[in-house]
């Protein structure tokens, strides 16, 4: 068994989220200290699960957090939650890192990506009774085969959707719409509102 | 591209899907379309939970580096305007304008400046904001001080650096361009060079190839800088051979 995990959950931890943001946009360094504590986790898992390597995730973990302290006066409420503005930045640098390189060697990993389920399922295994991914498996569970495959190739995986249409062998638009229904219904299954 | 076509974007721009140029479309787009951006935000959360559903235990390590390197970053200062009571620290972390840099960088560092600058411009403009704003003032201050004087070489790895020293300040600043990235799981690490034995000097940030940094700590006795390839987060002593050994400028 690995490590236990403890769920940081959009929920769980809301309530100080902003205010800790707040004083970490006016260069209070403790608040950071306990924001990190909050997002380091999420911001590590979302960076591993698109970069794969180890030392090259922790690298672009850390510019995530300096960059969250760097630009934390630019975060606003009214776009939604510190954890998802976080975990954004996280996603985008992290795609950033990988892209480059995945588009010159993608046929190289065109077996493997589509050999097994991306990222999600292999680290199920590891924190496998976390009440967040048991609701995001149910969740992925209720898409069709397309929908989740365009979704978690794009999410854990850092392709583009024409790199995804170009790996199940189906047309662009087809990709684009099954991407965005996926979403949707993700979202109304995790009920989540904005 | 129709609206239509364009509407059917949300979710690949939310799941950060879109080719580059496509992004920057969409984003137009978005600004125009309400319903889009509505659809962006809830989509945006979605993968968000995604995201959570795969959190990790992070080594406790990450954090202290983290919490170093944030020392030395200067904050974006705050877009909404009047917060009360925070008048001064609004001024004091204005950011750089990095014309302003670029100025100081060329007449402290000499062409050697304006090359970095020129290199500079040709990256993203994101990064471009970001190096500017990363510049520390007390960097500038070093680099701007009358007596500050600069020393170039050319790395081992083919890089060019830049090395200013201002002793009226005490400090030092390490400007480089072209600098290959680091392998994976390593870092550049600065040192003063105290009569032979190597003072840490900080870490250029791995992710960009050209950098300005202000050394760590104060310049003291120290003949002049020397630069290693260490694993990342850092030596306390160099583990590997110099890229380049420099001496301060004395004229």
């Amino acid at each position: 068994m690995k490590e236990p995990v403890h769920i940081s959950g959009l929920a769980s931890a809301r309530p100080d989220l902003p205010d800790l943001l707040d004083r970490v946009a006016q260069g209070d360094q403790q608040a950071f200290s306990s924001l990190y504590d909050v997002v380091a986790g999420p911001v590590l898992g979302v960076v591993r699960a698109v970069v794969r390597d180890p030392a090259q995730s922790e690298e672009v973990a850390q510019e995530v957090m300096v960059a969250v302290w760097q630009t934390a006066a630019r975060y606003r409420r009214e776009l939604g939650g510190v954890m998802n503005w976080v975990l954004t930045l996280a996603h985008r640098r992290a795609v950033d890192r990988v892209r480059s390189a995945q588009a010159a060697t993608a046929r190289d990993h065109k077996a493997a990506l589509l050999e097994q389920t991306p990222a999600f399922d292999e680290v199920a295994e590891e924190v496998d009774r976390r009440l967040e991914q048991e609701q995001v498996r149910r969740c992925l569970r209720t898409l069709s085969e397309l929908q989740r495959q365009s979704v978690t190739l794009a999410y854990y995986r850092g392709l583009t959707y024409r790199e995804v249409a170009e790996l199940l062998t189906v047309p662009l638009g087809t990709v684009k719409t099954r991407m965005r229904d996926g979403l949707i219904r993700m979202r109304d299954c995790l009920g989540v509102t904005a | 591209m129709i609206t239509a076509d364009l509407h059917t974007l949300t979710g690949s721009y939310a799941l950060h899907a879109l080719p580059e140029d496509e992004h920057a479309a969409f984003e137009r787009h978005l600004d125009a379309c309400g319903a889009c951006a509505q659809e962006v935000r809830e989509f945006t959360e979605t993968a968000g939970r995604l995201g959570l559903a795969v959190s990790v235990r992070p080594p406790v390590e990450l954090k202290t580096t983290v919490l170093r390197r944030i020392a030395f970053v200067r904050q974006d200062a705050p877009h909404t305007p009047g917060r009360p009571g925070r008048a001064g620290s609004r001024a004091r972390r204005a950011p750089w304008s990095r014309f302003a840099l670029a100025a100081c960088l060329a007449a402290a560092a000499g062409l050697g400046g304006v090359a970095v600058w020129q290199h500079q411009q040709a990256d993203d403009a994101q990064q471009r904001a970001d190096m500017a704003q990363r510049q520390s003032q007390q960097l500038a201050d070093v680099l701007a001080a009358p007596d500050a004087k600069a020393t170039a070489t050319t790395l081992k790895n083919g890089a060019s650096g830049t090395l200013v020293v201002a002793h009226s300040k005490n400090q030092a600043a390490f400007v480089a361009s072209g600098l290959p990235h680091p392998p994976a799981g390593k870092v550049y690490q600065l040192w003063f060079n105290d009569a032979g034995t190597m003072r840490p000097a900080g870490l250029m940030d791995p992710a960009r190839t050209t950098e300005a940094v202000l050394l760590t700590g104060q310049v003291d006795q120290a003949s002049g800088m020397g630069i290693t390839l260490e694993p990342t987060g850092g030596s306390p002593a160099p583990t590997s051979a110099p890229l380049a050994l420099m001496d301060f400028a004395t004229a």
